[in-house]
């Protein structure tokens, strides 16, 4: 119960910071969706890093390494700490200056100028909108299973299927209308408020809760000499014979101590084997680009208050990245082999890698400790899908309704109404689709990732290469689609967990076929006009 | 400079694939982290130091602006 009370009195606290923020809120459009292009460093870094630190970073890496081990820091973190502040270097600055002088607020109006195409937004929208929602899923469903594990035992007669947690599809759910409340109140400076606070919250209880369960299985020198005895390969990229026979060995004498009806005092149940081949693990490098095309990104670089708010950003954040994923992941693989009172902290056989990180904190922290740590988990999902939610309405809002029906035929109140409006149908369609339970959050947001990084060549191409032309843009943005489509319906909808193309995750071969698309394409048809060429290579 | 700083940060790209590694526990770094990952946290520190290098001599020259648009519309 201690728990709920917790987590209560956050949302709570996070629907004031809403309310306060909305006494600044200008009452325009501009206001709303940019906060009058007025947010200094500090805020910049705190709610850039926790608009790409969702709970792909949390759940999902803690989740994978589980599965994979250690590896998982190499695979993603490591490398999104270059490519990342690359594209904030790169891509965020150049596009930040074009957006103040152009008047910008989404990445459709910049591709529209860009290739003298009203039509490119009408692809594009689709295609983006598309691919966010798989990203909104995983904060909505993440949010519901943790909070479904933090508060079990809370309501064991009210919610008895879930052991008395609340339901994940109630817990989602109200995650859903907090986010949704103070993004209407203060719309992207709420947001960064709200995504600095949050930062804040997860990265002091991230540590809290790192240095608690490390002493609780025994100091991390021991909880790797456990992993080392139980799971080796959970220590490294490779699994060799020895490996297999280790592991057939432990298998047994698990098994043996099982028949003999005693517990296994001394070792939990091995897991299987794992291994990192080198060709998928530089694949992964293909993945961080997609930051340079999340809409949600975009939308946070145009808040900037100038280019040199940018600098702090792209030092700070491999050091953030590090400061969040290292102790996910050793928790992570820690809890293969963790043993606390004789028992395994993990129960044996459990396959839920979505779950780990809050069975870890729920087992081994105390109520208040582990109600704080739950509302920091849940600080780092909603510090993305406040960003998630408030893009998609500026996107329908600028990108569509004004562009077609005109900006003077609107008040700016009845745009901020619209966008509102259509935040609510995606966000209900979202949650319609997490009472499904679509999969594991790490492999989903694999699969989002990747769709956004096949399209990072064309913001490149329209940033540095003058020869890029309107239909090779066309072109990029439909074989992108339609070949991530296939993929991914290939793999059984994400199903099959080791789905490669060459050996490599579909990333790579996405990003290959798109900038052959552009480049070919580009080589062969009628570049844009001087004039456009003028206003963006000046 | 410029040209410096960005050779490192695409050869810091290169080093991230550590295949010399890719089978080892040992040593374990203060005790608790394999090599393998100790390195790539090494990298983490690398890039933010590389970047600090790229803001300071590679920072872009034509992305200042002045006017401002929405105050004008």
């Amino acid at each position: 119960m201690t728990s709920v009370i917790i987590i209560s009195l956050y949302l709570t606290l996070l629907l004031a910071l809403g309310y306060f923020s909305s006494r600044a809120f200008r009452g325009t459009a501009n206001d709303f969706f940019l906060a009058s292009r007025g947010i200094g460093p500090f805020l910049l870094v705190m709610s850039l890093f926790g608009t790409t630190m969702t709970a792909f970073a949390l759940v999902g890496s803690t989740g994978e390494a589980f599965k994979v081990g250690i590896g998982v820091y190499g695979k993603l973190a490591s490398s999104s700490g270059i490519v990342h502040s690359a594209c904030f270097f790169f891509v965020g600055v150049k596009l930040w200056s074009l957006g103040k002088r152009h008047g910008y607020m989404t990445q459709i109006q910049y591709f529209r100028d860009r290739f003298e195409s009203d039509k490119i937004g009408l692809i594009l929208f689709p295609v983006l909108v598309c691919l966010v929602i798989p990203y909104l899923l995983i904060g909505v469903l993440s949010s519901g299973t943790v909070i479904t594990n933090l508060t079990s035992g809370a309501f064991p007669e009210l919610f008895a299927s879930t052991q008395g947690g609340v339901p994940a599809w109630l817990g989602s759910g109200v995650i859903c209308l907090v986010v949704l409340i103070y993004v209407f109140f203060g719309g992207v400076r709420g947001t960064a408020w709200a995504n600095a606070f949050q930062t804040l919250v997860f990265i002091l209880l991230g540590f809290v809760a790192f240095a608690l369960i490390s002493i609780k299985m025994g100091g991390p020198v021991n909880a790797t000499r456990m992993v080392q005895e139980s799971n080796p390969t959970r220590l490294k990229r490779e699994s060799t014979e020895q490996d297999a026979r280790l592991f057939q060995a432990r298998v047994q004498e698990w098994e043996e101590a099982q028949t003999a009806s005693t517990i296994s005092a001394e070792r939990r149940k091995p897991e299987a084997p794992s291994e990192i081949p080198p060709l998928v693990f530089f694949s992964y490098l293909f993945i961080p680009l997609s930051v340079g095309m999340f809409p949600h990104v975009f939308q946070h670089w145009l808040t900037a208050k100038s280019a040199s708010s940018f600098k702090p950003v792209v030092i700070a954040h491999p050091l953030l990245i590090l400061a969040v994923w290292l102790p996910c992941i050793l928790l992570g693989t820690w809890a293969t082999s963790a043993m606390v009172d004789g028992r395994p902290v993990i129960p044996d056989g459990f396959s839920d890698a979505n779950s780990i990180l809050a069975v870890l904190v729920k087992e081994l922290t105390n109520p208040i400790l582990g109600g704080l740590l739950s509302a920091g988990i849940l600080a780092a999902i909603m510090s993305s899908l406040d960003s998630q939610f408030l893009c998609v309405g500026s996107m329908f809002t600028n990108d569509i309704v004004v562009h077609y029906a005109g900006k003077d035929r609107f008040t700016d109140r009845t745009l901020v109404f619209m966008a509102r409006g259509f935040v609510i149908t995606i966000v209900a369609v979202t949650y319609g689709l997490s009472l499904f339970e679509p999969g594991e959050v790490f492999a989903m947001g694999v699969w989002c990732f990747s769709g956004f990084s096949g399209l990072f060549p064309l913001v490149i191409a329209a940033l540095y290469w003058k020869k890029t032309t309107r239909v090779a843009a066309y072109a990029c943005v439909f074989v992108t689609g339609l070949v991530w489509a296939w993929f991914f319906y290939d793999s059984g909808f994400g199903k099959e967990r080791g789905y490669l193309i060459f050996g490599m995750l579909p990333a790579a071969t996405l990003v290959a076929i798109s900038s052959l698309t552009l480049v070919c394409v580009s080589l062969v048809t009628r570049p844009v006009s001087e004039k456009t060429l003028k206003k963006f290579f000046a | 400079m410029k040209k410096a700083v960005f050779i490192c940060l695409g050869l810091l790209v290169l080093l991230r694939q550590d295949f010399w590694w890719w089978g080892d526990i040992e040593p374990l770094v203060f005790g608790f982290l394999p090599v393998g990952i100790a390195y790539q946290v090494g990298l983490s520190f690398a890039a933010a130091i590389l970047w600090a290098l790229a803001v300071k001599f590679a920072w872009p020259a034509d992305v200042s602006v002045t006017q401002d648009p929405d105050s004008n519309s």
